[in-house]
């Protein structure tokens, strides 16, 4: 316990502020990171996945891309990018790591969010008249959208959480403290950007539970308001037995 | 990948090391899972805390994780233990939900049907309830087991030797097929573990649905 007094003690010291990675930085590049890289990932896999829901079409494919990127180490990954794009090449290489990591979730959100959708309620647009086009609008967009919202959850923490891996290849962000802080064997220093990093994921999940929650249109059926990542992850275990052995899983 | 060829026992035996350390946290999660999946979904006040908790623990970053468990649990920092041990936690915390899940979608009237059949609750749980849930257990360990075999690469940054070590020594050596090795290595074992698992349910449980009716009971429940 004495430890935790001593990273607390190290986290809100004023050195913090000063010298060559001040905290705020740190977390600043953090969210840099996770954001563009989770804003990118949702510009190419939100219209891929309202496609894949919308028509149905393509969706065995979506399905075995969101099984294949669990098995994907994301260490591994984001070192051999940086291999291959070269050194000066970091930042690059790490946003196309995060960003190939952020798009299954997404994508599984997107699709999954119009699949949950009643038929009727769709067939109910279709009768009064409404265009393809209306009925992804007004109906499919909206209703579709708390699971959307939990999907891009899900990506914003497993991306949280690579950056934190690719302080390793000298990117920066909140993992500097504890990669730094192993060869010195600072204690203090470790654990305090542990619980820095910790603390930032256990934000921004709640902070996209309450956005899913707001995510829930008016009237529409509570079920999609008790939705949560995780449980969109299991929908997609189903899926994959279903599939299997086409793709590999997780 | 001539580099491969060359070191074909190194990635051998990094893999062996890497099943190893994978194989326990996988079966002890399910282990764990068990109970704990039971207790949420028996016990209504026991679930929002259990399902939240583990949510939350899921949430901890993997290297952050690393760092918070030694000092709570009087380890050492560079230990097979506290790889072991946080790996755990994210196995017991992706299955409990399923767990849970599994439990919750099984018919009420069959667990009735039991009970005028004289089955006691134990002997229910363990002849009705769990061959019942098993399907989608699996699917929930089939997803343990595959994040606990990609993320114990993590591992190697605090000292234990896996496949991780392929990405660590070729960054630093700057080989990319020693990086890409480690990758690919990584992802075949989670594939074929994952197979393992298919291929073992289908053996031990020949009722579940081979390509379940989309709308099929369990699903729906796991969709609400």
């Amino acid at each position: 316990m004495n430890l935790f007094a001593e990273a607390f003690a190290w986290l809100f010291s004023p050195d913090r502020l000063t010298g060559s990675h001040p905290l705020p930085a740190a977390i600043g590049e953090h969210l840099f990171y996770t954001f563009v890289s989770v804003a990118i990932a949702a510009l190419i896999a939100v219209p891929l996945g309202y496609l894949v829901g919308h028509t149905g079409k393509g969706r065995d494919l979506a399905v075995a891309l969101a099984g294949a990127g669990r098995a994907v180490p994301s260490f591994g990954l984001i070192v051999l990018l940086v291999l291959v794009l070269g050194v000066t090449h970091k930042p690059l290489a790490a946003v196309i790591t995060f960003v190939l990591l952020a798009v299954p979730s997404i994508l599984a959100g997107a699709y999954s969010g119009l699949e949950s959708i009643d038929r009727a309620v769709i067939d109910a647009g279709r009768a009064t008249g409404m265009t393809e086009w209306q009925i992804f609008r007004r109906i499919e967009v909206p209703l579709g959208l708390p699971l959307l919202v939990a999907g891009m959850r899900s990506a914003v923490l497993q991306v949280v959480a690579t950056v934190t891996l690719a302080a390793y290849v000298g990117l920066g962000g909140l993992g500097y403290y504890i990669i730094q802080g192993v060869p010195l064997r600072r204690y203090d220093q470790i654990l305090g950007g542990a619980l820095a990093v910790t603390i930032l994921a256990l934000v921004l999940d709640g902070v996209f539970a309450l956005l899913e929650r707001l995510a829930v249109p008016p009237g529409a059926p509570r079920q999609s308001r008790k939705s949560s990542r995780r449980e969109i992850q299991t929908r997609e275990e189903m899926e994959q037995i279903e599939h299997y052995p086409v793709e590999q899983s997780n | 990948m001539t580099w491969v060829s060359n070191n074909l026992d190194l990635i051998v035996s990094l893999t062996v090391a890497h099943l190893r350390q994978s194989a326990l946290p996988i079966i002890l999660g399910l282990l764990l899972a068990l109970p704990l999946g039971w207790l949420a979904f028996r016990f209504r006040r026991a679930r929002g805390p259990i399902l939240v908790s583990s949510g939350l623990l899921y949430t901890v970053p993997s290297l952050a994780l690393f760092a918070i468990l030694p000092p709570l649990l009087g380890i050492s920092f560079l230990s097979i233990a506290n790889l072991i041990i946080a790996l755990t936690i994210y196995a017991v915390a992706i299955m409990v939900r399923s767990v849970a899940d599994a439990l919750g979608s099984i018919d009420p009237d069959v667990r009735s049907a039991a009970v005028a059949m004289g089955y006691r609750p134990w002997r229910s749980f363990w002849s009705v309830e769990l061959p019942l849930a098993g399907p989608v257990i699996l699917a929930g360990l089939r997803v343990a087991a595959v994040s606990t075999i990609s993320l114990a690469t993590v591992g190697v940054l605090i000292g234990a030797e896996n496949l991780g070590y392929l990405f660590t020594n070729g960054l630093q050596r700057r080989i990319v097929p020693e990086v890409l090795a480690g990758v690919v290595a990584v992802m075949v074992i989670a594939l074929v573990i994952d197979l393992v698992l298919v291929i073992a349910g289908r053996m031990l449980m020949p009722w579940a649905p081979r390509r379940p009716d989309r709308k099929s009971k369990a699903e729906r429940a796991m969709a609400s």
